[in-house]
C-alpha cells in the first residue's frame, strides 16, 4: 500500500507562496517602537513620567489579557486574580522575607500560571463557555479579593506599604524618584510580551489556540488537544499579567486588596485591549496608549474642574463612566477595536 | 486485512436509539458508501467512530486497537479522520492556514507544516484560493477545505459526511474526480452521500442505513435492488 507520506513532496522549499513575512515585519517594528519609545524618559517631565509609566502597567495587563481572550477566545473578566497574585506576592516575599523583586516578579507569575491553569481547567471541564465562563473568572477574582481581606498573613485590607530604602538598589529594584528605569523596566516588561505574542501566533501552539478558538469541535477533529492548548494559552496570559501587578507594587510602595484584586483591575486589562483590539498584537498597547493618558486626564478634570464643570469637583468613578462610553462606541462602530478596524481597511 | 471493526454499536439519546447494534468490517483500501433517509443515524456513527459522542455500547477497533471512546483528538491522531457536513472552517485564518493547523500534527515546523499544507492545498485545486480568507470561499471551495484538512492529517481512514451536497451538478464531477485519486493513493473512504450517481460510481461496497440499524450491506449493485432499501429510501422509481 502506498502511504501519502511516502509521496515526495512536490512544493519546492523556496516557493514564494510559503512566504510569510508577517513575523518579521512584526518584529522589526517592535524594534523600532521600543527604541522609540525608550527615549521617552528624557523628554518627559517627572509628572508625566508617571503618567506614562501607568500607561505602559495598563499596556502590559492587556497584552497578557488578550492572549487568552483575544486569541484563546477565553473571555475573561477576572484578571485582576493574577495581577493581585503578582502584587501581593511581590509585597509579600519582600517585606517578610526580603527577597529580591525580580525573584518574586518569577515567583508571582509561577503561581499565577498554575492558579489561572485550575481556575480554567475546572471551568472548561464544566463547559463553561462565553459569559458563564467570564463570570466564573470574575468570581474566582472576587473570592480571591475576599480571601485576602480576611489572611492575616496578608496584613487583611491594610495591605503592604514597601519599604523605601536611601540608596540605589538594583536587587531592590529602587532608584531614586523620576529616575528613568522605572520607565525602562516596563518597557522591557512590555516588549518581552509582545515579543512572546509574535512568537506565539506563528508558533504551532498559537495557530492551535487559533483553530480552538474558531472552532472548537473541528480543531478536535484534526487532532488537536483542546483542553491543553486552552491551558497553555491561559498560563502565559496569566503570568503576564502577574509581573504587571509585581511592578505594580514596586512602583507605587504600595498593594492593598482593592490595588490588587479589586473587580476595577479587571477591568483596566479589558478596556485597552477592546478599544484597540482583541486578538490582534498591537490593539491592546494602542488602547493603552489611549486609556493610559485619558484616565490621568479625567483624573485632573474631577481634581480641579474647569469653571462650566464645577458640579463635577471631588466626584469619583467618571473614569468608569468615560470608559463605558468608550466601550459602547468601540462596540457600535469598530467592533474590531481602533487598531483592528484600521488595519483591515488598509488591507483592503 | 481488516481496518475497521465495529460491534454492535449502539448510541440512545434518552431512550431514543439514534444508531443500533451496527455491525462493520471495513478492510484497508475499500471505499464504503453509506446511504439512507434523513434520520437513519449515518452522521451519528459517523460521529461515534471519529469520537465527537461516546457511544452507549458497542466497540470500536480500528488498525488493531480498540480505539472505543477515545476522544475525537486522539481518534484523528491515529489516523481516522472525518470531515463535516456544514463545513468548519476556521474563519480568521486563510486556506493556508486552515489546512497548516491540520498539516502540524505530523510536522512540528511552521515552514514544513506550510509546505505540506500548500502540497495538499495543489492536490485538492484550491490553489487558487491559498491565501484568501477561509470564510470568503464559495460552497464548493469550503467543500475542497474540509477535504484538504483532513488530508493534511495523512489519514488512513477517512469519514466523508456529504462532502457533495449543496454543490450544482458541475462542480459535483471534479470532487468525485478528487475522490477517486484519493483513494486511488491508498486512503480507505466511508462515504455518506445522497447523491446516488456519486455513491454508485465510487462505492466498492455499499450500507444502508434506517432508522439507526443496518438494514443492508454489500454489492452496491445487489444492495440497490433489494426491495427493503427501495421500500425505505431509494423508492420505485429508482430500481
Amino acid at each position: 500500500m502506498t502511504t501519502l507520506t511516502e509521496r515526495p513532496t512536490t512544493i519546492a522549499a523556496d516557493d514564494p507562496r510559503l512566504k510569510d513575512s508577517s513575523a518579521t515585519r512584526s518584529y522589526a517594528v517592535l524594534g523600532v517602537l521600543v527604541a522609540v519609545l525608550a527615549v521617552l524618559p528624557f523628554l518627559l517631565d517627572d509628572q508625566t513620567e508617571t503618567v506614562a509609566v501607568r500607561t505602559l502597567i495598563f499596556a502590559i495587563m492587556a497584552v497578557g489579557w488578550n492572549l487568552m481572550s483575544g486569541y484563546g477566545g477565553m473571555f475573561s473578566f477576572g484578571h485582576a486574580a493574577f495581577f493581585g497574585i503578582g502584587a501581593y506576592t511581590d509585597a509579600y516575599l519582600l517585606v517578610q522575607h526580603g527577597v529580591s523583586p525580580w525573584i518574586a516578579m518569577v515567583v508571582g507569575a509561577l503561581i499565577s500560571a498554575a492558579a489561572g491553569t485550575l481556575i480554567a481547567f475546572l471551568c472548561l471541564r464544566y463547559k463553561l463557555a462565553g459569559p458563564y465562563f467570564a463570570l466564573a473568572t470574575f468570581a474566582f477574582a472576587q473570592v480571591f479579593l475576599l480571601a485576602v481581606q480576611n489572611i492575616d498573613a496578608l496584613n487583611r485590607t491594610e495591605g503592604f506599604n514597601v519599604p523605601i530604602l536611601s540608596e540605589d538598589s538594583w536587587t531592590m529594584m529602587q532608584w531614586k524618584a523620576g529616575s528613568p528605569l522605572y520607565f525602562w523596566i516596563p518597557l522591557g516588561i512590555l516588549a518581552l510580551g509582545l515579543l512572546g505574542t509574535i512568537w506565539f501566533v506563528h508558533s504551532r501552539t498559537g495557530q492551535y489556540a487559533q483553530a480552538v478558538r474558531d472552532d472548537e469541535t473541528a480543531a478536535a477533529s484534526l487532532g488537536i488537544n483542546v483542553m491543553r492548548v486552552r491551558l497553555v494559552t491561559v498560563a502565559a496570559s496569566c503570568a503576564l499579567t502577574s509581573v504587571a501587578g509585581s511592578f505594580y507594587t514596586q512602583y507605587y510602595f504600595f498593594v492593598g486588596p482593592e490595588q490588587g484584586f479589586g473587580s476595577a483591575v479587571s477591568v483596566n486589562a479589558i478596556v485597552p485591549a477592546v478599544i484597540g483590539g482583541i486578538g490582534t498584537i498591537w490593539g491592546p498597547l494602542v488602547g493603552a496608549l489611549i486609556v493610559g493618558p485619558l484616565s490621568e486626564w479625567i483624573a485632573d478634570v474631577l481634581r480641579e474642574p474647569p469653571g462650566f464643570l464645577s458640579f463635577l469637583e471631588g466626584l469619583s468613578g467618571l473614569d468608569v463612566a468615560v470608559y463605558a462610553a468608550l466601550l459602547i462606541l468601540i462596540v457600535l462602530f469598530m467592533p474590531k477595536g481602533i487598531y483592528g478596524t484600521l488595519r483591515d481597511r488598509f488591507r483592503s | 486485512m481488516t481496518l475497521l471493526q465495529v460491534d454492535q454499536l449502539t448510541k440512545s439519546f434518552s431512550g431514543l436509539r439514534a444508531v443500533s447494534d451496527v455491525d462493520v468490517t471495513v478492510t484497508d483500501g475499500e471505499f464504503l458508501g453509506i446511504i439512507g433517509p434523513n434520520g437513519a443515524g449515518k452522521t451519528t456513527l459517523f460521529s461515534l467512530l471519529a469520537g465527537q459522542l461516546p457511544p452507549t455500547s458497542g466497540r470500536v477497533v480500528f488498525d488493531g486497537q480498540d480505539i472505543t471512546g477515545w476522544p475525537a483528538d486522539k481518534v484523528a491522531g491515529a489516523g481516522l479522520v472525518r470531515t463535516f457536513q456544514l463545513m468548519r472552517p476556521f474563519e480568521s485564518m486563510s486556506v493556508l492556514e486552515n489546512v497548516a493547523v491540520a498539516a502540524h500534527h505530523r510536522h512540528r515546523s511552521r515552514r514544513a507544516a506550510r509546505r505540506h499544507a500548500l502540497e495538499v492545498i495543489e492536490r485538492v485545486r484550491l490553489a487558487e484560493y491559498v491565501h484568501a480568507p477561509s470564510g470568503s470561499l464559495p460552497t464548493a471551495g469550503l467543500k475542497r477545505l474540509e477535504l484538504a484538512r483532513a488530508l493534511a492529517l495523512e489519514p488512513r481512514l477517512l469519514l466523508l459526511d456529504e462532502v457533495l451536497a449543496g454543490l450544482v451538478p458541475a462542480e459535483r464531477a471534479p470532487i468525485i474526480e478528487l475522490l477517486r485519486e484519493i483513494h486511488a493513493d491508498g486512503v480507505t473512504v466511508m462515504f455518506v452521500e445522497h447523491i446516488m450517481a456519486a455513491v454508485m460510481a465510487l462505492s466498492e461496497r455499499l450500507l444502508v442505513m434506517a432508522e439507526g440499524q443496518e438494514l443492508a450491506l454489500g454489492d452496491p449493485q445487489e444492495v440497490i435492488r433489494d426491495p427493503r432499501v427501495v421500500e425505505a429510501y431509494l423508492g420505485e422509481d429508482y430500481a
